[in-house]
């Protein structure tokens, strides 16, 4: 057993894992955070994707041990002062899920290439999420969906 | 609000769903979410041969194993009953062979389980499932299901002698031989439709819990259809009361008809759990969900069709063989039968049809259905035989459709295959339509000129019809299928005026929730806000048949608004009563009772639900509440209809498709919500087109699947997709009071062929006439140099 502190959605946790116990297990299993889903067993699906320091990483392919010290944000921590991310109300408002099992690493993966290029054309979008697979929207209304938080961001700022 | 003025209507509105709360904020409920107090996890040993014989499993170094509870074999098992083989092929005999929970003596595919360790924890599980030794005998494999069923081929089930699961035919095999012995043109190839694996992003699983006590389970599973996995779990497995068990599907991450089937992990979840008296929990990974979760398609099938040389079809012989796995799951025979022969025309009038089907065991996953389930089979089959007769006369593809369509005036139409009659339909609309946005005509014009400069562009079309709103039962019945299909639902109006509707229909991705709400906000004149429906649990649901087949609206959106007519026809006489007015005067709109020509003087319907509830002052042998039922069985089936074009370019020297347009005119009849609808025409579209450029199961002679992970089965993703383009004609159904048909399956059955026919013209001047799919860069280099 090892013992890891980190910080999940802002709060501090310290906790005694198996070296081999997978961030994703160690989210849904022990902090009892289920908003990260497992949908295949070779990182393909991204089902999985949470911020890592600011970085959206697989953790189905992440040991809780490398994340000791680090700041993890999963699907339940992206809203903020009960205020939707721009992205979960364009996924909610382009009708951007169906069955809703991909959403939540879907979101994290666009909250990340946001980041780094907050206007992306729908051929950047849909490079930009190629780790991550959905069976039900055929992406198209993902796509709008991710248009949509672009240009409520821009907007915002442009306000700010 | 007056009398006078218009609640606006909700039914046609593209309003948001109100399922998506939730799941944006990683707040739902799937199955893998579950936590039970005490609850052990499952491993499975899995066989790593195709076909074998089990001769011995040792468990001692697993039992050993620190948090090891339990290891169980199939032996441990024979107390119970194999999985029900439910839907057969009608009028013919079938050799139906299901699964067991788990195998017994001998295996039949590559995951074939054959024991199960129950362990503390998952990691504890799974190392000691690895610690199980098996030894086995390996016997010769079979995956192909026409070499399975001819002479010497290894013979996989005793009671199923030469791998045949049934042989099964519909239409006239005389006129049909008759016509294509005297066509002027006749076209004849060998269409392959390949076997696709569903994929819905969560795999399957169960979890099961026993109260000794009282000798009752609750099973929370990955399920679209909960009341009927209760009924075969407990009538046909266990042979206990189906008041023993409670079946729950919570949030379900897809379906595609792959978790419609009773599955053995539902049986071993409740075994153990009675045997160890603690909950117990399986949920698959993803290459476990690849092995031994349903398939779908898997046709390899002889076609020719007879024509005249302007263009006329005049007749059509199929023969198929249908690859149904290494068992008989639950409705196996039943999709490449009733759903795929009797539909085998499509969209036109052809006087001479004749389907055979061979039904075959082989050393593979179960197939079953999905998305579309035998139409997308049929309908690639008749719409690239349609292309393929038109290149052949020289004649504009467009127009041998036009020629053949089934007209406006022939509705209701019988195809004479034992279908129900067709109920509506206008196809010539909305193929011109399709073609307008395609720009059809230049694009012809544009296509020669580029092919001059060495460039290969192709349109591809494809028109079809489907068959929706399965039911009803007695004709189902006679299909072999071995229950009812109608739906049911409970309306009531609680004290307060807030609406309760239960449904044995099960959204898992659909977004019944939302278009069940505006229906009943629109009838029953309530604020959306006040409707609430609620799904998903068998304690709690009238009986429904499950969500599959397209069916939910057509049927269960029906039946709920069966329950709301009841509703006001109470609420009627109830106002009639406390108004002092006779009922033929009471008027009923906008959610209020009044008397005709005095519309300040009424109730509102959370009013007479308050009357009815606390019921001081009721009519003479009325009773309390406004709480209504209706169980619906349709007349017919409904048959949605529409046309897709697709542009492609191919590169000549890769053999690379690049998919330029896509466009989609679908007819569903009524929308209830133009929002859900489109989504659900996008997702179809996807998977239709993966098929066609991208997806296929492969296994190799020894039954290896070797497309066993999602780094290897092409699952597309965004950039693998182009944009979509809808556009929809409305030709409403005449067979419920909805005018609706249904969407969720239209978008496969139109897609694969609509852009296979694209490559193909793309093709043309190679002198390619048809090519298998997926058509990957490497078969289409191959067929432009003819290798």
């Amino acid at each position: 057993m090892t013992t890891i502190t980190v910080t999940v959605n802002g709060i501090r946790y310290t906790s005694e894992v198996e070296p081999r116990l997978l961030l994703v297990h160690y989210l849904r299993e022990h902090l009892n955070l289920t908003g990260t889903h497992i949908g295949c067993d070779t990182s393909q699906c991204g089902a999985c994707v949470v911020h890592i320091n600011g970085v959206s990483v697989k953790s189905c392919t992440t040991l809780a041990v490398q994340c000791d010290g680090a700041e993890i944000t999963t699907i339940e921590g992206l809203s903020s002062d009960g205020q939707l991310h721009p992205l979960q109300e364009g996924f909610w408002e382009k009708h951007g899920l169906q069955c809703g099992f991909c959403t939540p690493g879907m979101i994290m993966a666009a909250a990340d290439l946001l980041k780094r290029n907050p206007n992306p054309t729908e051929e950047e979008i849909r490079h930009g999420l190629e780790g991550n697979l959905c069976r039900c929207t055929g992406y198209e209304n993902i796509v709008r969906a991710v248009r949509y938080a672009a240009e409520k961001m821009a907007a915002a700022q442009a306000a700010d | 609000m007056t009398a006078t003025e218009m609640k606006e209507r909700l039914v046609g509105r593209a309003l948001k769903r109100r399922e998506d709360p939730k799941l944006i904020t990683g707040h739902g409920n799937y199955l893998d979410d579950i936590k039970l107090p005490g609850m052990l996890h499952i491993a499975l040993v899995r066989s790593p041969y195709a076909h074998a014989k089990i001769v011995s499993i040792d468990a001692s170094k697993a039992l050993a194993m620190p948090g090891v509870v339990a290891v169980f074999t199939g032996k441990d098992m024979l107390d119970i009953n194999p999985m029900p083989a439910a839907w057969q092929a009608a009028g013919v005999k079938n050799y139906p062979v299901p699964p067991r929970a788990l195998a017994v003596d001998k295996v039949a595919l590559v995951g074939d389980p054959v024991a199960m360790v129950v362990a503390e924890n998952r990691y504890i599980a799974r190392d000691a499932a690895d610690l199980v030794e098996v030894e086995y005998e390996p016997l010769p494999a079979v995956v192909d299901a026409r070499k399975a069923v001819e002479p010497g081929a290894p013979q996989i089930h005793e009671a199923a002698p030469n791998n045949i699961v049934f042989e099964w035919e519909c239409g006239n095999k005389d006129a049909a031989d008759a016509a294509i012995a005297s066509a002027e043109v006749v076209v004849k190839e060998e269409i392959i439709n390949q076997r696709l694996i569903p994929t819905p992003m969560e795999t399957r699983g169960s979890i099961a819990r026993y109260d000794p006590l009282t000798g009752e389970w609750t099973v929370w599973m990955t399920s679209q259809a909960p009341h009927v996995h209760r009924l075969l779990l407990t009538a046909f497995v266990f042979g206990v009361p189906e008041t023993k068990l409670r079946c729950i599907a919570p949030n379900v991450g897809g379906g595609f008809g792959q978790k419609i089937f009773c599955y053995n992990d539902m049986a071993f979840t409740m075994w153990a759990a009675r045997k160890l008296g603690r909950p117990v929990k399986f949920v698959e990974d993803r290459s476990e969900n690849y092995k031994y979760s349903t398939h779908g398609r898997d046709h390899i099938t002889e076609a020719e069709l007879a024509g005249t040389r302007d263009g006329k079809i005049t007749g059509l012989r199929v023969k198929t063989w249908a690859n149904i796995g290494a068992y008989f799951s639950t409705v196996a025979a039943g999709i490449p039968t009733t759903l795929y022969g009797r539909i085998i025309t499509g969209v036109y009038k052809i006087p001479a049809a004749y389907v055979h089907v061979t039904g075959a065991y082989t050393n593979t996953a179960m197939v079953d259905a999905y998305r579309g389930a035998g139409r997308p089979e049929a309908s690639y089959l008749i719409e690239r035989m349609v292309d393929r007769f038109a290149a052949e006369i020289g004649m504009d593809p467009a127009e041998v459709r036009r020629k053949n369509f089934i007209q406006p005036e022939d509705f209701p139409y019988d195809n004479g295959l034992g279908l129900l009659p067709y109920d509506s339909g206008n196809y010539e609309p909305a193929l011109n339509k399709a073609l307008e946005i395609a720009g059809y005509a230049e694009f012809r014009k544009q296509q020669e000129e580029l092919r001059k400069q060495g460039r290969y562009l192709g349109i591809g079309i494809s028109s079809y019809v489907e068959i929706c709103g399965i039911a009803p039962s007695a004709w189902m019945g006679g299909q072999g299928w071995g229950a009812g299909l109608w739906e049911s639902a409970n309306v009531r109006v609680h004290l307060t005026g807030k609406v309760v509707v239960t449904t044995g229909s099960l959204p898992h991705g659909q977004g019944l929730e939302t278009t069940f709400a505006q229906i009943v906000a629109d009838e029953l004149g309530v604020p959306y806000e006040d409707v609430e429906i609620q799904w998903g649990d068998t304690q709690g649901t009238p009986f429904g048949y499950g969500t599959y087949g397209s069916r939910s609206l057509a049927v269960g959106g029906v039946a709920i608004k069966r329950s709301v007519d009841k509703i006001k026809e109470k609420a009627r006489k109830l106002a009639a009563h406390l108004l002092e007015a006779n009922e033929a005067d009471i008027v009923f709109e906008n959610g209020r009772a009044y008397v005709k020509g005095s519309p300040d003087k009424g109730k509102t319907i959370g009013e007479l639900a308050a009357a009815a509830a606390v019921a001081y002052n009721l009519p003479p042998g009325m009773e309390p509440f406004l709480d209504e039922t209706s169980y619906y069985d349709p007349p017919n089936c409904t048959f949605p209809f529409g046309t897709h074009v697709s542009i492609v370019e191919v590169d000549p020297e890769t053999g690379h498709v690049k998919l330029l347009r896509y466009i989609a005119v679908d007819d569903c009849g009524n929308q209830i919500n133009p929002l859900i609808v489109e989504g659900q025409i996008h997702g179809g579209i996807a998977q239709g087109l993966a098929q066609a450029l991208y997806e296929g199961a492969v296994y190799n002679e020894d039954g290896q699947l070797l497309t066993g992970t999602l780094m290897d089965y092409a699952v597309p993703t965004a950039a693998m997709v182009p944009h979509i383009e809808t556009d929809h004609t409305v030709t409403p159904s005449p067979v419920n009071p909805l005018g609706v048909k249904g969407a969720g399956e239209a978008g496969t059955i139109a897609s694969a062929q609509c852009v296979m026919n694209a490559i193909i013209d793309a093709l043309a001047p190679f002198g390619v006439k048809h090519l298998q799919m997926p058509a990957t860069p490497e078969r289409i280099w191959k067929a432009i140099h003819g290798k």
